[in-house]
């Protein structure tokens, strides 16, 4: 293992993020107090309980994912098209290193960074609701899984997109509505029948709810399909990237 | 001397049918300066790219060291540092931070106080803490060569090192590769100024349309393909061919002197024969004087014969 080049690029991608702090962390923590706010406090007022649950408190998971994800995501797309979109790649490509240092460099800095922004947030959250966490180890055991594999995928569009647009399109056009629509805000249950059965096909709802379960013991699906999804997730996410080191798909012409 | 860059019968063929490299054949020694000169599109960069893994052979094999550049990857590359044509630089980053990050890519543990002697070898130590993007286009370059030469490679790759840089740099810049001849490091360059490589490398090799046409001692090279010119200078000067002297390959300067080329290696100059016949046809020489073709003739004649 070339262990000084993972730190390398660890170390650089992770510069970044201190650099642009503002950007990087002021943002998300300004803009989950935003949904608390509007959430918790306008809509939370009518709503009271969700399973026991105070609304304020029931949205915290939701919330944290929605950042996680969409963080994790760009992040790690970010950190190996800029490379790309300037031109310092030929250096990752020319050193004596494998793909999986390369992999390990860069979505272990973008996940790090969505586990700062993810913890910073709950502790945001603990400024205006009452939480308790029934489950501390597997929430971060979910939490940093979720970085893990988000980032891995967010790496695939960050090698896949040749523009910005394109950067953009995934987080902006899957995730976020995936998220939006996968009980971030809402339990299932509180939906009409044909809706839950549809919601079940969107991977994020998994997530969530084995989140939700962490800190709750209330889940909309149960623990065990939780962590099936994301291993499922994580391991296509692995293959597809092992597949594009392999046949050099838009990295070696 | 021993081999250590090995190229043998490497080709590359892109997607779009277009092929690249047509059957390379290359063996570096260790310690040499080889220049690859060739016009654009022959096929330089993508032999380099090949060679530091960036790009994919259709076929032939690389030994860099004894090493296979694609099985013993790490250990080929690791021997490798590529200076790229082009100015990719983190423009946010301190050169310092660049230089270490290279550094580290190549496995190497942090060491500022070597990164530092790179730096003054380059002239670039005032500017280690400057951002990238404050960078003149010379001192970016310089950069570049920074970073490859941070892990301290075998072998320095420059890509076109001196393209659109200026006159007092591209002398920085051969002065730069003959500090690295002396401290062993086998330096290929690829260039267009033919100048260049006159001045830096020990061999050259002439690639056009993904072939080498040619590679060889530059000093022999030159002597070998090399044009001599006769210039006879004459009283009165002359204005027109005398008769008796036309199957002569000669032409007539502004000055009025008599110009004739000949072929070095070829059987015979024919020059015994001339000097006889101008005698014959009532020229008076008051001076001869001889001029040898340089390295960018014999590069245009090459690249035209292989044209045709």
């Amino acid at each position: 293992m070339n262990w000084h080049a993972i730190a390398a690029i660890y170390r650089f991608e992770m510069a970044r993020t201190f650099r642009t702090l503002m950007q990087s962390i002021v943002s998300p923590v300004l803009s989950t107090s935003l949904y608390f706010i509007v959430f918790g406090a306008a809509i939370g007022s009518r709503i009271d309980q969700v399973e026991g649950v105070s609304y304020g408190a029931f949205i915290v998971p939701g919330l944290i994912m929605l950042t996680v994800l969409t963080q994790s995501t760009t992040n790690a797309a970010f950190g190996i098209y800029f490379p790309k979109f300037i031109g310092t790649v030929y250096e990752l490509l020319s050193a004596p290193i494998s793909f999986f240092e390369i992999v390990l460099g860069y979505v272990g800095a973008a996940a790090t960074k969505a586990l700062m922004i993810g913890l910073i947030i709950l502790l945001t959250a603990h400024f205006f609701v009452d939480l308790t966490i029934q489950h501390p180890v597997w929430m971060m055991t979910f939490l940093v899984l979720t970085c893990i594999s988000f980032a891995l995928f967010g790496f695939i569009i960050g090698i896949w997109a040749q523009n910005f647009e394109q950067l953009q399109l995934v987080p902006l056009l899957v995730i976020t509505p995936l998220v939006f629509l996968g009980g971030s805000f809402y339990s299932i249950s509180m939906l009409p029948p044909m809706w839950q059965t549809i919601t079940l096909f969107n991977p994020v709802v998994y997530l969530i709810s084995g989140f939700r379960w962490a800190f709750f013991g209330i889940a909309d699906v149960s623990l065990g399909w939780s962590i099936l999804a994301i291993a499922v997730f994580m391991t296509t996410c692995l293959a597809t990237i092992g597949w594009i080191f392999r046949t050099g798909y838009r990295l070696r012409s | 001397m021993t081999t250590i860059l090995n190229v043998s019968g490497v080709t590359k063929t892109y997607e779009g049918g277009f092929q690249a490299l047509k059957g390379i054949d290359l063996e570096i020694e260790e310690g040499e300066i080889l220049a690859l000169l060739g016009p654009n599109g022959a096929g330089k960069t993508t032999l380099i790219s090949i060679i530091c893994g960036i790009s994919t052979t259709s076929s032939g094999t690389i030994t860099v060291g004894g090493f296979d550049h694609v099985k013993d990857y790490r250990a080929a590359r690791d021997m490798i540092g590529l200076v790229p044509q082009e100015i990719n630089l983190e423009p946010f980053e301190t050169v310092m931070n660049t230089v270490r990050f290279s550094r580290g890519l190549f496995g190497r543990p942090r060491d500022d106080a070597r990164i530092e002697e790179i730096l003054k070898l380059l002239s670039l130590h005032d500017k280690k803490d400057s951002r990238i993007m404050t960078l003149s286009g010379g001192m970016k370059r310089r950069v570049l060569i920074a970073k490859a030469l941070c892990h301290d490679p075998n072998i320095l790759f420059l890509d076109e090192p001196t393209a659109g840089v200026d006159v007092e740099l591209r002398k920085d810049m051969w002065d730069i590769v003959a500090k690295l001849k002396q401290t062993g490091v086998t330096v290929i360059l690829t260039t267009h100024y033919i100048e260049e490589a006159e001045a830096m490398a020990d061999r050259i090799g002439v690639i056009s349309k993904g072939e080498i046409l040619l590679i060889e001692d530059k000093d022999a090279l030159i002597k070998r393909l090399g044009r001599k010119e006769l210039i006879i200078e004459c009283e009165p000067p002359v204005d027109a061919i005398p008769d008796g002297l036309a199957q002569y390959a000669l032409t007539i300067s502004d000055g009025g002197e008599l110009v004739y080329s000949y072929d070095t290696h070829g059987d015979s100059t024919g020059i015994t024969g001339l000097l006889a016949d101008l005698r014959k046809a009532g020229l008076q020489m008051t001076d001869l004087s001889t001029r040898q073709s340089s390295l960018e003739d014999i590069f245009v004649d090459l690249v035209k014969e292989d044209a045709a």
